[in-house]
């Protein structure tokens, strides 16, 4: 089967472009440059030298001595925390804006829920000397101050999105309304693998570094280059799917992926998509997504505010749908003591989001002989609020 | 039996076209709503099904389509509500929604109470061209619906040719980089672009559509054009004076 993205963008029923007429001309430029400006020596180029220079990468593969020990198999950890700004989120920020600036565009928006991707889109912004503005929550704003003020401080500006449930989704709808009303001049940085096609694509591989990486450190590690598993947890997915990406068509390498489940998959409170979401569209793509009978999204839930999208990435769809992917899910209660027992046993406060593909030794026995590689998808920091209150620290 | 929408453009005068939300202000304005406007002369009404997540819409639309959601409107009400209309409409009336709660109807079953209903078209802004045109273009015309495209200030020759090939009905002019209700009055760029449209003779009448307001801006949108649609200001007028000075409204526009 083929897990890459067809010429009119769908990963099997999944994907495509469901926008207004008013974004077709942004999105088409897009659709029929991004590959070509991806492949020119001059992007590359300066897309690998901040990749090194400025994220740090190559991010390490840490094997995990202890926490391979508890769970008696042999665990590696990818650590994207150790990127500058904290998570995976920077290594598509760089390619977009790089690819902003080859289309000549000088005017920069995005989404945020957490924060973490409006920080990520403020850095390389700051960076280049670019517009930015940040559409964000109402809600969110009130919940994730340090990150408002961080972006602030990187000159970007704040909007809060004041429509709807006033969060994530409500925040990626006013950026889309945005560049609706800024055809010309502004490009719009999708912080997840979503959104209309070529957009789940694109994210897709300025996050593919992720398991190019772990290819050749496996290889240098443990002498080959395809671990058994690769896990990662998926909100909209762009961690997932750059943690995937080179092993999607490596049939001995079993993929899975962990979504929120919330206070219980079934309890109303959950963001646990593949289980509970049905095919729509969603933010111009169509993919499985949490909805009522009658069509209209519903919120999600998570503790951890970077899976608390009420959709997926139609790659993830796809990888469901097919059975290649092996879906599981983590309730708050799970990954908050998988985020505590990594900080215990290997001295790493990983994200909350990161915390989600920990908890797959809930789920999960691997033997002893199995090379498990985890997307540390990003580091703690920003959740102390949230373990402080958790484990009444 | 011909669609109503074609008959329409038959007729000799500037068509004025009205937006509401379904279900907004009270649930079951519905058919009130639609018989004051034809009362009133109005000569189309475009019939909002509310969405959660109305992508090209602005403040006034997105708060009434709330609104309407909390009042308890969905695709299966709206279908109840307007099961014996064509006993006392008989002005076209097309459905705008989003294709998501349409999907979720399945597209089949939607088209074929439409039908049932004596609806005349679809918009459905984020339903591509393309799409429609590969995957859904014969259902639509099985039960008789004329499905409406939008055309924007930056859609191509090419691609307005294009929609124009596929559009059996009327074009969706949209007057200006924007979400709905967003304008105030048009200045020169955008009755450049009014002029340039007439000027490539489709052979698709165009309704323009986005910042239409007043007597004033319907006048300069149906210069060129075949008609107007108005939207958010009508939603407003709604709000601040409720369905019994709908006439009012309608009056004060031509």
């Amino acid at each position: 089967m083929n897990y890459n993205v067809t010429e009119k963008g769908y990963y099997g029923t999944y994907g495509g472009a469901y926008i207004p007429e008013m974004l077709y001309p942004n999105v088409e430029n897009l659709r029929q440059n991004y590959l070509k400006i991806m492949q020119e020596p001059s992007f590359k180029e300066e897309f690998d030298q901040l990749l090194k220079d400025y994220v740090g990468r190559p991010s390490p593969l840490y094997f995990a001595k202890r926490l391979s020990e508890k769970y008696n198999t042999k665990v590696y950890l990818k650590r994207e925390d150790l990127n500058h700004t904290g998570a995976h989120k920077v290594n598509n920020t760089i390619g977009q804006i790089l690819m902003a600036k080859k289309l000549g565009k000088n005017r920069i928006i995005a989404e945020t829920g957490a924060g973490q991707h409006g920080v990520a889109t403020a850095t390389v912004c700051a960076l280049m000397g670019m517009d930015c503005i940040v559409y964000m929550g109402e809600i969110d704003i009130a919940r994730q101050a340090p990150n408002v003020a961080r972006m602030k401080m990187l000159g970007a500006e704040v909007r809060p999105a004041t429509s709807g449930s006033k969060t994530l989704k409500d925040a990626t709808n006013e950026a889309i309304r945005d560049w609706i009303n800024n055809p010309v001049d502004t490009h719009y940085i999708i912080g997840s693998a979503i959104g209309p096609h070529p957009y789940p694509d694109m994210v897709t591989r300025f996050q593919s570094i992720i398991s190019e990486e772990i290819k050749w450190q496996l290889k240098e590690k443990e002498g080959r280059e395809n671990p058994d598993y690769v896990v990662a947890c998926i909100g909209g997915g762009s961690n997932a799917a750059g943690t995937y990406y080179h092993f999607l068509h490596e049939e001995e390498v079993g993929i899975i992926a962990v979504e929120a489940a919330g206070k219980g998959i079934h309890s109303g409170e959950s963001a646990a998509t593949s289980a509970l979401g049905k095919e729509g569209i969603i933010h111009g793509c169509r993919t499985l997504l949490m909805q009522t009978e009658d069509g209209q999204i519903t919120e999600p839930y998570s503790i951890s505010a970077g899976l608390d999208y009420p959709g997926v990435g139609p790659l993830h769809s796809h990888l469901y749908t097919s059975g290649r992917g092996e879906f599981y899910s983590a309730t708050d209660d799970e990954a908050m003591t998988s985020g505590l027992e990594l900080t215990q046993l290997e001295g790493i406060i990983p994200a909350i989001e990161s915390s989600h593909a920990l908890a797959i030794f809930k789920h999960k026995t691997f033997k002893p002989e199995d090379v498990v590689v985890i997307s540390l998808s990003g580091r703690g920091d920003k959740d102390l609020d949230n373990y402080i209150k958790y484990f009444n620290l | 039996m011909k669609n109503r929408i074609h008959s329409k453009m038959q007729e000799d005068k500037k068509l004025l076209s009205i937006y509401f939300t379904a279900g907004y202000p009270a649930l079951n304005n519905t058919v009130q709503i639609l018989e004051d406007l034809e009362k009133n002369g109005v000569d189309m009404v475009e019939i909002g099904l509310p969405f959660s997540d109305p992508l090209a819409d602005g403040p006034t639309i997105q708060a009434s389509s709330s609104k309407a959601l909390k009042n308890g409107m969905t695709t299966a009400v709206l279908f109840d509500q307007l099961k014996d209309i064509r006993k006392t409409v008989s002005i076209p009336l097309i459905l705008m929604g989003y294709f998501n709660p349409m999907m979720q109807y399945g597209v089949e079953a939607f088209c074929k109470k439409c039908q049932e209903i004596g609806i005349d078209g679809l918009i459905i802004p984020d339903l591509p061209v393309a799409v429609y045109h590969e995957e859904y273009q014969p259902i639509f015309e099985k039960y008789g619906l004329i499905n409406v495209f939008l055309i924007t200030p930056q859609t191509d020759d090419e691609r307005i040719r294009y929609i124009d090939s596929v559009s059996n009905g009327f074009i969706y002019m949209v007057s200006s980089a924007s979400v709905t209700g967003s304008q105030s009055g048009f200045g020169n760029t955008q009755q450049d672009y009014f002029k340039r449209i007439a000027a490539m003779q489709l052979k698709n009448p165009q309704i323009v559509g986005f910042g239409i307001s007043n007597s004033e801006t319907f006048t300069q949108a149906t210069t060129d054009a075949k008609g107007a649609i108005i939207g958010s200001a009508f939603i407003k007028h709604l709000t601040a004076n409720g369905v019994a000075a709908i006439g009012d409204f309608v009056q004060h526009i031509r």
